[in-house]
């Protein structure tokens, strides 16, 4: 599971200027909404968290990982019923994304 | 041209939008919201078409929103799951459902059906200004309004006179000559409205509609004499 700009060469379609602005947005939505994520978690705010993965789907999808979409449906379901079984897991996607972000 | 505003809480999602309407000349975005509360006011205010509206935002979701607007426009639904998708099918104004992340030949396919249903509208107009329906005896009869000549007035009632039938309606001039497209049609006395494509000749006081000599009032010639004119 690794992620890739797939999705955002295709939308792009060698438009260099948007494909950089796209890259640029996602570079400063991402650790907004993680680190909401991981606040409304760690102060047991369980709905909010919930909203805070599905807005992060968007972004998982965008980069292509099918696998950490799974993740991300089943803990936003999970977070709804104040389950956790998927946290571990969905924090390596967030993670590999991170990383990701720095390198691009 | 579609005036079109998106609302949608992620910047990624909306600047995506963005771009796949800049590569539709027929797309304006006029506005992009990020979130819900603040697009109804500018939604009751100017003239939308299309909202790109996400489901999923804080404070109000995108069903509650289109519950909280009189007349809601074409409205196009964007989202990360598939999971409302049959919510989408109780509201009238949802035209499509689009699974983030869009791809553009989906996308595009979502606007083409507000092509579809904006000439749809159009039809439907168009055939409600060529008939109107009348009550007679308590039955509503539709009338193909090109086809009447000539509107009589025969005290509480009027003589609709059609290529192929008569029509003693229970109404007044005044409210007939209201239900009437003004380019075809012209009051020339106080008991006679005429079509003016129906018209065979003119003489000083008169005008000849099929085979009826029908009087023209002093003070309506003149409008009749411009009327003619524009029809040459």
């Amino acid at each position: 599971m690794s992620p890739n700009l797939a999705y955002i060469d295709e939308i792009s379609d060698n438009d260099i200027i948007f494909r950089n602005k796209l890259i640029s947005i996602i570079k400063r939505e991402f650790p907004v909404e993680r680190n909401e994520f991981l606040s409304n978690y760690d102060t047991n705010q369980y709905i909010h968290a919930a909203e805070n993965v599905h807005k992060l789907k968007h972004k998982i999808n965008i980069f292509g990982l099918k696998k950490g979409f799974e993740i991300a449906i089943n803990f936003e379901n999970e977070l709804n019923n104040e389950k956790f079984d998927s946290y571990q897991d969905f924090i390596v996607v967030l993670d590999l994304i991170d990383n990701y972000l720095k390198e691009i | 041209m579609l005036k079109c505003i998106i609302i949608d809480d992620e910047e990624m999602a909306r600047t995506i939008i963005e771009q796949y309407c800049s590569k539709l000349d027929h797309i304006q975005i006029i506005k992009q919201f990020n979130n819900a509360l603040e697009a109804i006011q500018f939604i009751n205010s100017n003239d939308v078409d299309l909202v790109f509206l996400d489901i999923h935002m804080p404070e109000l979701n995108g069903f509650d929103f289109i519950d909280s607007l009189n007349n809601p426009p074409n409205i196009i639904l964007t989202t990360s799951d598939g999971n409302f998708a049959l919510n989408a099918f109780e509201y009238k104004s949802i035209v499509d459902y689009l699974v983030k992340p869009i791809k553009l030949p989906r996308f595009i396919k979502a606007v083409t059906k507000i092509d579809a249903t904006k000439e749809s509208i159009q039809s439907v107009t168009n055939n409600e200004v060529n008939e109107m329906y009348v009550n007679i005896d308590r039955r509503l009869v539709k009338i193909h309004i090109p086809d009447i000549y000539l509107i009589e007035a025969k005290g509480d009632y009027i003589n609709i006179k059609t290529e192929t039938k008569n029509h003693i309606v229970h109404t007044t001039m005044r409210k007939i000559e209201d239900k009437l497209p003004d380019s075809l049609f012209l009051k020339i006395h106080r008991s006679f409205i005429i079509n003016l494509k129906k018209i065979v000749d003119i003489e000083d006081n008169s005008v000849l509609i099929k085979k009826e000599v029908i009087p023209v009032s002093r003070s309506n010639r003149p409008e009749l004499m411009n009327r003619l004119n524009l029809l040459n």
